[in-house]
């Protein structure tokens, strides 16, 4: 694993992450809409796509991460299988969830992965506690919990990253902003200088970096990983992006002033800036299109192949509720 | 048999857990000086600070941090003071602890024992006197208990902490200091009612305190010629609808009796379930509960709030026509 993104192994690394995520989801954006076979909402993470490439480099599969809603691009890059994934937005037999969460629950435990959450804000104390748990058993994983801006002015914002500080555990909290809460402009509902500072009067070091700069997320995170693992408390990482895309799949984002999203996507997509950097590095077009082709044939066939796939059984209905009280047991 | 009281019953339990077991941790406020009833007295001093967890007041973060290191292989005890205090957790127990096993296709298990004392407790006023067991009830996912004894209070909690299922454990802070035999080898199957007293004439379902209130005015009942059997179902989730069943089946007479407002509370789903099973009643039904107010801090007002002895006493007669 590199330390930093650094080199052109590793920015070519960085650039076929993102472009997987993307083509994930664009392809997931296509079940939804041109196939019909996605019901429920999604949220993409397109645009923010550096986020997750670049702080996963750094994590190993025994680290714990838990994300948002929007988790989809943090689950893939934290190494969970884009098929399983795919079925779990169709909500298909084989789904990383057995096709009972969807996009907005999905997990895979078998990478430490624990759930992307459908309420904004709760895995932060849940993040903490993981973190608080690996002390407790005397285990050496880190955690990273990543959020949006919109968690920022909920309780376990406060809650959680103050038990973070008061037990100086292992975690990173990310807050992935990406400017909008649901439709509403973040800045014109949240009071103070902004989410470092509140970490900050907490106790945490906080950072702040381009969120749209893979290389400089990798690089930042790459050396807070690394204090995490040497004994350091709890760290704080504000990284700064844009969505975009609306809300949800089926959302239009008409709320934004006219222009901004096409000049934030002009100026700031991560994979154009990403490839850039490649090409400023010496690496040919046809090897930056081939990376592209690639991702697309990747997504395009998982989804194929998710859409093969049958639904659940009737019975995983009442399956994982309790041992004790199941409703495979209990007629109420 | 060992003498002890309600409190020192769940004390030794978890100390026993927690020296069997090193996953077994505690949480919550002030811990290391026992908590607000003396539930966790000596057990920071035993197993140290980094298992017996004294917390900020931040309920949220006690259960949903609770919850985090139950998902990665430790086995908390949470404490959330008064049961009242854990609503500002609703997010967290509700949405997050019940579902996350469903809802990640079994990939998780959150093996939580989440201790509400509930009740009345003389002057307290309405945020420190509620019991919300039917709340529980209704979120699937959770086990609801709620032991009226010591002895079920040492082998309830006992089998709480092994249970793999988030474990909501309600006691009932009016009976601290009650006094019982503790058999320590005892084991009680999470279900299972207990029959507290034998009876042909009525029976009587009650659970928490409320049933200790039912054993008294069934001696009163059988001193005026009424044999009155008792069930304490001491868990609300699972419950134990054979033995419910099997009692009215025999007395054919049935009174329900919890502390809890009585509108939408669990009695009406013992009434409900005896309704559905067709079981041939001799007489009406009586179903006590608070009235649908909230706890006052005068106790003239908060005593309007209680089912008592004299009321379960005149209800059993009711449904004998008496």
């Amino acid at each position: 694993m590199p330390e930093t993104g650094h080199n052109t192994q590793n920015a070519r690394q960085l650039l076929v992450m993102m472009e997987r995520i993307r083509a994930f989801e664009e392809h997931a954006i296509l079940a939804a809409e041109r196939d019909k076979l996605v019901l429920g909402a999604i949220h993409p993470s397109i645009g923010q796509e550096a986020c997750a490439a670049g702080v996963m480099t750094h994590l190993k599969r025994a680290d714990i991460l838990l994300s948002t809603h929007r988790g989809h691009g943090h689950t893939l890059a934290k190494g969970a299988d884009p098929l399983a994934m795919m079925r779990e937005l169709l909500g298909r037999t084989g789904g990383c969830c057995g096709g009972k969460g969807g996009s907005m629950h999905i997990a895979d435990f078998g990478v430490g992965m624990l759930g992307a959450n459908g309420v904004v804000g709760a895995n932060i104390t849940i993040a903490a506690g993981a973190a608080h748990g690996i002390k407790i058993l005397g285990q050496d994983h880190i955690v990273v919990d990543i959020f949006g801006d919109g968690a920022a002015n909920r309780g376990p914002f406060l809650e959680g990253i103050n038990w973070a500080s008061v037990f100086d555990l292992p975690i990173l909290f990310i807050c992935e902003d990406n400017q909008y809460s649901a439709t509403t402009r973040t800045s014109s509902v949240t009071g103070g200088p902004g989410v470092a500072a509140r970490a900050e009067a907490l106790g945490l070091r906080a950072t702040v970096v381009d969120g749209n700069d893979a290389e400089a997320v990798a690089q930042v995170s790459g050396e807070i990983v690394a204090r995490l693992r040497g004994g350091g408390g709890p760290e704080f990482l504000h990284a700064v992006t844009y969505r975009h895309t609306g809300h949800t799949s089926f959302d239009p984002g008409a709320y934004r002033p006219e222009g901004e999203a096409d000049k934030e996507i002009a100026a700031n997509d991560p994979i154009a800036r990403q490839r850039a950097v490649l090409l400023a590095m010496g690496l040919g077009q046809d090897v930056l299109d081939a990376i592209h082709s690639e991702a697309q044939a990747e997504m395009e066939q998982v989804l194929a192949d998710a859409a093969a796939t049958p639904f659940p059984p009737d019975e995983a209905a009442f399956a994982d509720v309790q041992d004790i009280g199941s409703p495979m047991q209990e007629a109420y | 048999m060992v003498k002890m009281t309600y409190v020192e019953a769940s004390r030794l339990a978890v100390q026993e857990a927690m020296t069997a077991d090193e996953t077994v941790w505690c949480v919550g406020e002030d811990l290391g000086r026992g908590s607000v009833f003396g539930q966790y007295l000596g057990l920071q001093a035993e197993f140290g600070k980094d298992r017996v967890v004294d917390t900020p007041i931040s309920e949220a973060a006690i259960m949903g941090a609770a919850f985090g290191a139950a998902m990665v292989g430790t086995r908390p005890i949470v404490e959330m003071r008064f049961s009242d205090f854990a609503l500002c957790a609703t997010d967290e127990l509700v949405n997050q602890i019940a579902k996350a096993r469903f809802m990640f296709g079994g990939q998780s298990r959150a093996p939580m024992v989440i201790r509400k004392p509930i009740g009345l407790w003389r002057s307290s006023a309405a945020q420190h006197s509620q019991s919300l067991e039917s709340w529980y009830v209704h979120i699937p996912g959770l086990v609801v208990l709620c032991p009226s004894t010591p002895q079920d209070n040492y082998s309830m909690m006992k089998a709480a902490i092994a249970c793999d299922d988030p474990v909501v454990y309600l006691e009932h802070k009016n009976i601290w200091g009650l006094e019982g035999e503790v058999d320590t080898s005892l084991e009680v199957e999470i279900g299972a009612a207990s029959r507290r007293r034998e009876g042909d004439d009525v029976t009587i379902v009650s659970w928490s305190n409320t049933a200790n209130l039912s054993v008294e005015a069934a001696e009163t009942l059988a001193g005026q010629g009424i044999s009155a059997e008792v069930i304490d179902l001491r868990a609300l989730w699972p419950w134990d609808k054979q033995m419910v069943l099997d009692s009215v089946r025999k007395t054919g007479r049935l009174v329900v009796a919890h502390e809890a407002v009585a509108v939408g509370g669990f009695g009406a789903e013992v009434v409900a379930t005896v309704a559905e099973h067709g079981e041939a009643l001799k007489g009406p039904v009586r179903r006590l509960g608070a009235p649908r107010s909230l706890v006052a801090y005068a106790p003239n007002l908060e005593d309007k709030m209680r089912v008592t002895v004299d009321m379960i006493v005149t209800a059993a007669k009711e449904t004998l026509g008496k």
